[in-house]
């Protein structure tokens, strides 16, 4: 089968993420899956490149990479040496046999859905569809409700963040 | 040639080792970015949807806002995670019983 350039694209792209989330998951040490989460974003950023996504793949890289992992990555080096929890074999059967059994129906799913799938390629597609002017004018337009209320929660999530994370000062109320 | 159904196979891959990581491990911070990697994978999954009915883009919008929600929910999530480590000086999910009896 003849590999195009696009084709090389995904594939390395795709790898990368798979490997990536695969740290992410199973490296005892939290900064090393911080590094794994980061690498599956910029792959998957690249992804969104590929489908013509220019906009939300600026997006996942300074919300993702910009924020949420240097969030992670700030939360991991204030708690030190504790971030890695010890090792423990406690219900260790059980957890690996939700996670098998998870994988196994996610598997067997999806060799279901995937049975009749085309394998075709992409329809083409417009110069500007998925900029930030074609974007802009959905998101300014039909999704200007939704976009109104994600910054009352970005809001109050925020505030939350901080009535949580603070704790009790000298001189409150219990 | 890259069609929906390489992006579809992906995708799941993607979550399902986002789930798993979220099941088998105790870490409250790896189960925090298990919970990132399954909605990235959601969010390819969307993308490559409106990439293949590209005559709107409600699927970029989706994941604009699931993107939006994500941030809220990692901020919060990491606050829980410190106020848990304040009173119990630990990060393991199964040592969070303050609800216990």
């Amino acid at each position: 089968m003849h590999m195009t350039l696009g084709d090389w694209y995904f594939a390395l792209c795709g790898l990368v993420a798979v490997l990536g989330a695969f740290v992410t998951v199973s490296n005892p040490n939290p900064i090393r899956g911080a590094m794994g989460l980061l690498l599956m974003i910029l792959s998957i950023a690249g992804l969104f490149l590929s489908l013509h996504a220019q906009f939300l793949a600026a997006i996942q890289l300074i919300v993702y990479a910009g924020a949420i992992v240097v969030l992670f990555l700030f939360v991991i080096m204030l708690l030190g040496p504790s971030a890695q929890s010890p090792r423990d074999g406690r219900g260790k059967i059980a957890r690996y046999f939700g996670g098998g059994l998870f994988g196994l129906a996610f598997m067997g799913g999806g060799f279901l859905v995937m049975r009749g799938a085309k394998w075709a390629g992409l329809p083409p597609v417009d110069a500007d569809f998925g900029g930030i002017d074609k974007f802009g004018q959905v998101l300014f337009s039909r999704g200007v409700v939704p976009f109104e209320l994600s910054s009352a929660l970005l809001m109050i999530a925020v505030v939350g963040a901080v009535a949580i994370a603070r704790g009790k000062h000298k001189g409150e109320e219990s | 040639m890259t069609g929906i159904a390489n992006y579809v196979v992906l995708s799941g891959v993607l979550f399902a080792i986002g789930g798993i990581g979220f099941l088998v491990r105790r870490n409250v911070l790896v189960a925090l970015m298990s919970i990132e990697i399954m909605l990235n994978a959601v969010n390819l999954l969307l993308v490559a949807f409106n990439r293949l009915h590209a005559g709107e883009l409600t699927g970029q919008l989706f994941a604009f806002f699931i993107i939006a929600a994500e941030a809220a929910e990692v901020a919060v999530g990491l606050a829980i995670v410190l106020s848990l480590f304040r009173i119990k000086r630990t990060v393991r999910s199964d040592e969070a019983d303050l609800l216990k009896n």
